[in-house]
């Protein structure tokens, strides 16, 4: 198959890389919202103990 | 405990990384065949590298699990092969993007460089239905190791085997002669390669440290309600 033009190979590289970031910050995200989380536990369990 | 030079690390991710897509978008010059739409290649297969990488690593930390029972390697195996199998997605998904652009479809049956990874990568998603049905840690961690080692000595053996198939139709891109990279692209590409193993490593480091953390509180919520 002929090489694509720019134009038209353009979109695919983009949706390639765009996928690979997509990965990771949708990784990263469910990883921060756990951390978060942890984070509130923590600060609901130091409260309790004050009490 | 893991996030022991976190942040040096994830730096040098931002930077390696960044320095990488820099390469492939100002430097690395066009491919003669396939023009524009070849620059997929150095997300694709630096991120299939890691992953396999990551497989035989997890396969490692759960032979050290099984020979000391220390339960923290079967942790840092599940989060190395939890990683590969999410880098896994995204080497299919740009890989089908390629295939279409290159060849014009999504998908090529006869291919077997794809079709091994595919195998490969179904193989490994079997390990969380194991994993997670189990509910005794301890035999949750050992059988979930022996998973690891056995599935891990698969991917050097199935690579092997993609090798010696006939078919050549995939580009070659390490051999004992250094593939057919020419110089600038050969640089890209292991600056690319170097970034997608930092960014694994730093993801790992980062998932560990949630898992150790979420668990530190479990055992502290059991002791407040002991005291309590």
């Amino acid at each position: 198959m002929p090489a694509l033009p720019l134009d038209e190979a353009g979109k695919y590289v983009a949706g390639a890389y765009v996928v690979f970031v997509a990965l990771i910050l949708v990784y990263v995200a469910i990883i921060g919202t756990k951390i978060a989380r942890i984070e509130r536990e923590i600060s609901e369990l130091v409260s309790e103990d004050d009490r | 405990m893991y996030s022991k030079g976190f942040a040096p690390l994830a730096w040098a991710t931002a930077v390696t990384l960044t320095t990488a897509f820099a390469l492939v978008f100002f430097y690395a010059p066009l491919d003669a065949d396939q023009g524009f739409v070849q620059k997929i290649f150095y997300v694709h297969v630096p991120m299939a590298i890691v992953a396999l990488g990551g497989w035989i690593a997890g396969g490692v930390m759960a032979i050290k699990h099984l020979r000391g029972g220390d339960r923290s390697w079967d942790m840092r195996s599940y989060v190395a092969i939890h990683l590969s199998i999410i880098l896994g997605v995204g080497v299919l998904v740009t890989g089908a993007i390629w295939a279409k652009a290159s060849w014009g479809h999504w998908w090529v049956w006869d291919e077997p460089v794809l079709v091994s990874f595919l195998v490969v990568f179904l193989l490994y998603c079997v390990y969380y239905p194991l994993r997670f049905s189990i509910e005794d840690p301890d035999r949750q961690a050992r059988y979930s190791s022996v998973f690891a080692i056995a599935a891990g000595a698969f991917v050097p053996l199935n690579f092997i085997a993609v090798r010696l198939a006939e078919s050549y139709t995939h580009p070659r891109v390490l051999s004992q002669t250094g593939g057919n990279l020419p110089g600038e692209m050969r640089l890209t590409f292991l600056v690319a390669l170097l970034g997608m193993t930092l960014l694994f490593v730093t993801l790992w480091k980062l998932e560990l440290t949630a898992k150790n953390a979420s668990m530190q509180l479990k055992k502290l919520r059991k002791r407040a309600r002991v005291a309590a």
